[in-house]
């Protein structure tokens, strides 16, 4: 008791805070005891660097959103896209480098793919029910489809446009501004066309950039003249592992227009002690699949994928930190993609829930692809 | 005259952290960096941080005591992110002579030194409040940080009065101080 008795003292002291009696009675302390003189340079220390800190840290925050809201109200330039001549010289300057990273991409690509597939547990589909939605197509009956399918080959064979049927659906969200966009595996494994479409009901299509199936991630790429590049994302992706029960919610569309949904982290690990993964509860429907997690201050912690048929609430996500890993494979793949850059940092500390989601809604789709789940 | 007042009131602005002031000096600016980095196999998000960092810099500059600017904010601004991002090129082994511009430049290496210095200090306390853990982290950050009083924070936390709070900030404390000191003596002494 004594001990924090003197460290308020010694605070008080520093900030001035004392009647002139009481700074008389403390300095002829610091004379006389050295410890106390001592514990006063190390703590004024101390509070100059937590003070530092602490201002950085305002000031990165102002910084963070008056960027965003320039950047909103189109007061400072949004990014250039960058014409064939640049990637072209890009693509000769690495092309060496490329191709050796490719390789030894490829070769351990292959090597860890081998050694998880033969160590890793088989994965029990019977008790994890994937959360792609099977559209109301998949359960007409088969005299259906056959005519579809007539349609569809008659329709190729004169040369006519293919029609787009959507068979599986699910959510998925920007991770940058030119497009690119992560979602489930099992949404779009299937799929030979793919169409998003945004929570104002535009749609555009998009192809796949990269599978990988056993971690259930996909990235996708918007390619649509319609699709306007966007300058900034509001949100940040966390690298680190998150805490037992942190707030969370997540945005989806189980059904045609954008659902929130609010709840907790309630393990760092996911079915049968998966380490891929997490648990989280909160409310999730098939359509939520592949739609970000977020945590109260905005940073992306992981994509919802699947939840036990068993148990009611046990939802799981993959954890975001596969996002980085999944954007350093296909920067090893593609030259086209070394500039992809996503940000760890949310610009939206601070801001209520009703703001977050305002700003988030909108680079948040719905998934759709022509293959069965 | 006029220019020269008008850029001594957005310095003061900065140094209080108005939001006016930052944002007149961010408009004003980015646009000149992000044409720079661009131009030099940068990215717009490359641009974004190497703009934010400067800012820090000049922010930091202005908030100590010894302070004075010789120059316009905007020649400050760019001769910090032209050495900044040189700086990220030569890391990166990507290093090509940056075109040459006619913006005028000043040496600027002591500030970065001491701006270096500061960021091994701001990582250190932020490794250090991060090895907390909860509830030691809201608390602290609470009381040194938001300045609310130990009266506020009681309510907050659900203490059930401001004593306990405070001797629970003060165990709290104690553990940061140790965490955070033994990696900033290490780090001088390294240094």
């Amino acid at each position: 008791m004594d001990d924090i008795t003197l460290l308020d003292a010694v605070e008080r002291y520093i900030r001035g805070a004392m009647n002139p009696e009481e700074r008389l009675y403390f300095e002829n302390m610091r004379k006389t005891r050295p410890e106390v003189d001592q514990l006063v340079v190390e703590h004024t220390l101390f509070l100059q660097q937590m003070n530092r800190f602490g201002e950085r840290k305002k000031f990165r925050d102002t910084l963070q959103h008056i960027h965003t809201d320039l950047a909103e109200q189109g007061r400072i330039n949004s990014p250039k896209l960058k014409g064939k001549a640049k990637v072209a010289y890009i693509w000769k300057k690495y092309k060496r480098v490329v191709a050796i990273a490719a390789c030894i991409a490829g070769i351990t690509a292959i090597g860890i793919s081998a050694l998880v597939w033969s160590i890793s547990p088989k994965p029990d589909m019977q008790e994890i029910q994937a959360l792609g939605r099977k559209l109301d197509d998949v359960r007409e009956d088969q005299n259906k489809t056959k005519a579809d399918v007539k349609e569809l080959k008659d329709q190729i064979i004169s040369g006519q446009p293919e029609q787009f049927i959507p068979r599986s659906g699910g959510t998925g969200f920007l991770i940058d501004g030119s497009g690119l966009m992560i979602t489930n595996a099992h949404i779009v494994r299937h799929s030979r066309n793919i169409r998003v479409v945004n929570s104002q009901g535009k749609q555009f299509k998009a192809f796949v950039v990269r599978l990988d199936v056993p971690r259930d991630i996909a990235i996708i790429k918007i390619d649509d003249n319609q699709f306007k590049p966007i300058t900034s994302l509001p949100y940040g992706f966390r690298r680190t592992p998150s805490e037992l029960a942190e707030p969370i919610f997540t945005l989806g569309f189980p059904r045609d227009s954008i659902v929130y949904g609010e709840g907790y982290l309630s393990s760092r690990s996911g079915h049968n002690g998966d380490s891929l993964s997490c648990q989280i509860a909160v409310p999730a429907n098939p359509g939520n699949s592949g739609g970000p997690v977020f945590n109260q201050a905005g940073e992306v912690i992981g994509i919802l994928s699947s939840k036990e048929i068993a148990a009611e609430g046990v939802v799981f996500a993959v954890q975001s930190k596969y996002i980085y890993k999944a954007i350093e494979e296909i920067k090893k793949g593609n030259a086209e993609y070394n500039n992809v850059k996503i940000s760890s940092r949310s610009s939206m500390v601070g801001y209520n829930r009703k703001q977050q989601v305002q700003k988030i809604e909108n680079f948040v789709f719905m998934v759709k692809g022509d293959g069965r789940p | 005259m006029k220019p020269e007042i008008n850029e001594s009131a957005l310095l003061n602005g900065l140094a209080r952290n108005d939001r006016k002031a930052v944002e007149a000096i961010y408009r004003d600016n980015f646009n000149t960096i992000q044409a720079l980095i661009i131009n030099n196999n940068g990215s717009a998000e490359d641009a974004k941080d190497v703009f934010q960092e400067a800012m820090i810099v000049l922010y930091e500059k202005v908030c100590s005591e010894r302070f004075e600017l010789n120059c316009q904010i905007k020649t400050y601004l760019y001769s910090v992110c032209r050495r900044l991002w040189l700086k990220r090129l030569q890391q990166q082994n990507r290093f090509s002579p940056a075109a040459e511009s006619f913006e005028a430049t000043i040496p600027v290496v002591e500030d970065l030194d001491v701006h270096e210095q500061r960021n091994a200090e701001f990582e250190m306390m932020d490794k250090a409040i991060g090895n907390l853990g909860e509830p030691c982290k809201t608390l602290l950050e609470a009381y040194y940080i938001q300045k609310r009083t130990m009266q506020e924070i009681a309510v907050n936390f659900g203490y059930t009065n401001a004593d306990n709070a405070k001797n629970q900030k003060y165990k709290c404390l104690m553990r940061l101080k140790k965490i955070f000191f033994s990696h900033y003596k290490n780090g001088n002494s390294d240094g």
